[in-house]
């Protein structure tokens, strides 16, 4: 068995080489050739679809990561509260629903929680009828495919992400830590700033990036409810593979964007350790 | 500085401490009551107008099953033709690539989980982080970069071989089986690392060969955490659409493919229907997975 390990090892290292390593590999070749008839890669090689992710398309991938960075802040405002609310419930039970209710709506596939915010945002949905039945407003407002839509859309998508590690470090919080704290003579927010949020950070960091990741990369939320104007880079590169697409700018657009991922990944990494040093 | 004037200064930063936990009260109960009504809200409103009498999702006019009863007799509202049969076969699609990319990223995701929680081989490192990759890159990366090498792929086959493959199952098994290994790998680890080693030699000194070992001590003991990583793979494969739908061919469609091709339409009653019947099947498939995951984790 000990010496085995690398036999055992060897078909699934295999597979990931072949049908992951190589698709990216490919990608990355393909992104620096040229555009052939039918959006196929040709050579020769080029720098063209960098320079277009970083000319013409730039504001899309300055809105992807806006959105994300403004996603990951919301579900932060929104989670943290919301971790703490659940893990100070006295009863055990109580703790189990309130954190069940949290998790419930997620057992739903992504499309459909998606969709009932189209029935929602509508321009006669449901919060322009509530609103002009009301008299609050004359006529609908636009909030479907909007950037607005967006941002709801992923923080609805991405809040579990957040609140859930968060969660978990704030059940293994000692509050006691609070107490001495204030007989120490701290007041409650210099005891929040000093004690509590250096305590739970842990999980508000891997919070950070389980959300701002799947959010940089989305397509279904602005394919579904961004229309022109919130649409975004995951958007962009799945109209490069339709019938007047260009395969070769989707590749580039993808490297872009998984190097936006990566460092995000290693400020995730660099801040986590500095952290567990402190 | 005074006695006075020093209980001044205490008392006003009493009194804005006093404020701040005050404030903080309020905003620890409002901050819940608004999260709860976020998360349920569009559940609760995309079900009650799925009952709606009218075609309107402005306002509720009263109760109907004709929404229901529309599906059934394949009609989806507007103009669009609709095929409960479509549908159907669309759900079988499902689940024959489900089972197919679960047993066989099952068995590859066991093998290096138990390959890296046991052996003693160089670049285990490399590994962790081959591992690591797929569950973090966007899944539109690795959606186009997958649906890119088959084409590839598939045109080198053809001017080799003069035969054209198609995508369809295959590819789309492939695709699965290439996101669910990490997932079921991470499962049997985490099962592995909390596991006695000790077991194990215990067996040996007592004279069990290392097949014999494997069958009768790792085997059943790590058998709960595969059983997990299963049922994690499966609803992975049942719930995916973005690498589905860059990898499927013509009449492989998943559940989640042709879901995607009704959404992407206005609102519509029947709409709304389908995805109340779908929450609802999803939610018992996934509540019941986890009664038996619990069931046979707790039995060993």
């Amino acid at each position: 068995m000990r010496r085995n390990g690398v036999f055992l090892a060897l078909p699934t290292i295999l597979w990931l080489v072949i049908f992951f390593v190589l698709p990216l590999a490919v990608v990355l070749v393909f992104s620096f050739m040229s555009r052939g008839r039918g959006g196929v890669a040709i050579m020769p090689f080029t720098l063209e679809h960098y320079q277009r992710a970083f000319g013409v398309f730039f504001i899309i991938l300055q809105r992807s990561i806006g959105l994300a960075a403004l996603t990951t802040i919301v579900c932060l405002i929104v989670g943290y509260p919301l971790a703490f609310f659940i893990s100070t419930r006295r009863r055990r039970i109580v703790r189990q629903i309130t954190l069940f209710l949290v998790i419930l709506p997620f057992w739903t596939n992504f499309l459909i929680r998606t969709y009932a915010w189209r029935i929602l945002l509508g321009e006669e949905g449901t919060i322009n009828g509530v609103l002009l039945s009301l008299g609050l407003i004359s006529e609908a407002l636009p909030l479907l495919n909007t950037q607005l839509a967006v941002l709801i859309g992923l923080v609805y998508g991405f809040l579990p992400f957040m609140a859930l590690p968060i969660y978990a470090s704030v059940e293994r919080f000692n509050f006691r830590y609070v107490d001495a704290a204030h007989d120490l003579g701290a007041n409650d927010v210099r005891t929040f700033l000093r004690v509590v949020l250096p305590l739970t950070l842990p999980g508000v960091l891997a919070g950070c990036a389980l959300v701002f990741i799947p959010s940089v990369g989305a397509f279904v939320t602005p394919d579904l409810l961004g229309g022109t104007k919130g649409l975004m880079i995951g958007n962009l590169i799945n109209k490069q593979f339709g019938g007047s697409g260009n395969m070769p700018l989707g590749s580039a657009l993808s490297i872009v964007m998984m190097a936006v991922v990566m460092i995000s990944l290693l400020v995730y990494v660099f801040a986590n350790r500095r952290e567990a040093a402190a | 500085m005074s006695v006075s004037s020093e209980l001044l200064i205490n008392e006003g930063s009493m009194r804005r401490n006093r404020a701040v936990r005050r404030f903080g009260q309020i905003g620890l109960w409002l901050n819940p009551v608004f999260a709860y009504f976020f998360l349920w809200a569009p559940i609760v409103i995309l079900v009650l107008f799925s009952f709606n009498d009218s075609r309107s999702v402005a306002s509720f006019t009263g109760f109907t099953l004709k929404w229901y009863n529309n599906i059934l007799n394949n009609v989806m509202g507007a103009e669009r033709a609709f095929s409960t049969e479509i549908m159907l076969n669309a759900f079988r699609n499902s689940l024959f690539v489900g089972t197919v990319a679960t047993a066989i990223a099952t068995a590859l995701g066991a093998m290096i989980a138990l390959a890296l929680a046991r052996g003693n081989f160089p670049g285990k490192k490399l590994i962790d982080g081959l591992l690591f990759l797929p569950v973090v890159i966007p899944e539109i990366t690795q959606a186009i970069s997958l649906a890119i090498f088959f084409k590839v792929a598939f045109d080198w086959i053809a001017t080799i071989s003069g035969e054209r493959i198609f995508p369809g199952f295959h590819t789309i098994i492939m695709a699965h089986v290439t996101f669910n290994i990490s997932f079921v790998a991470i499962v049997v680890r985490a099962r592995l690392a909390d596991m006695d080693p000790q077991l194990e030699e215990a067996a040996n000194d007592l004279g069990a060969n290392p097949w014999r070992t494997f069958w009768r001590i790792t085997f059943p003991l790590v058998l709960p955490g595969v059983v997990s990583g299963a049922l994690l793979a499966f609803t992975l494969s049942l719930d995916d659409f973005v690498i589905t739908f860059f990898t499927s061919g013509v009449g492989t469609s998943t559940l989640p493919v042709f879901v995607y091709g009704l959404l992407k339409l206005t609102v519509t009653p029947e709409v709304n229907a389908i995805s109340t019947i779908m929450m609802v099947l999803s939610t018992l498939l996934i509540g019941i997975s986890l009664v038996l995951q619990a069931r046979s984790a707790s039995r060993v």
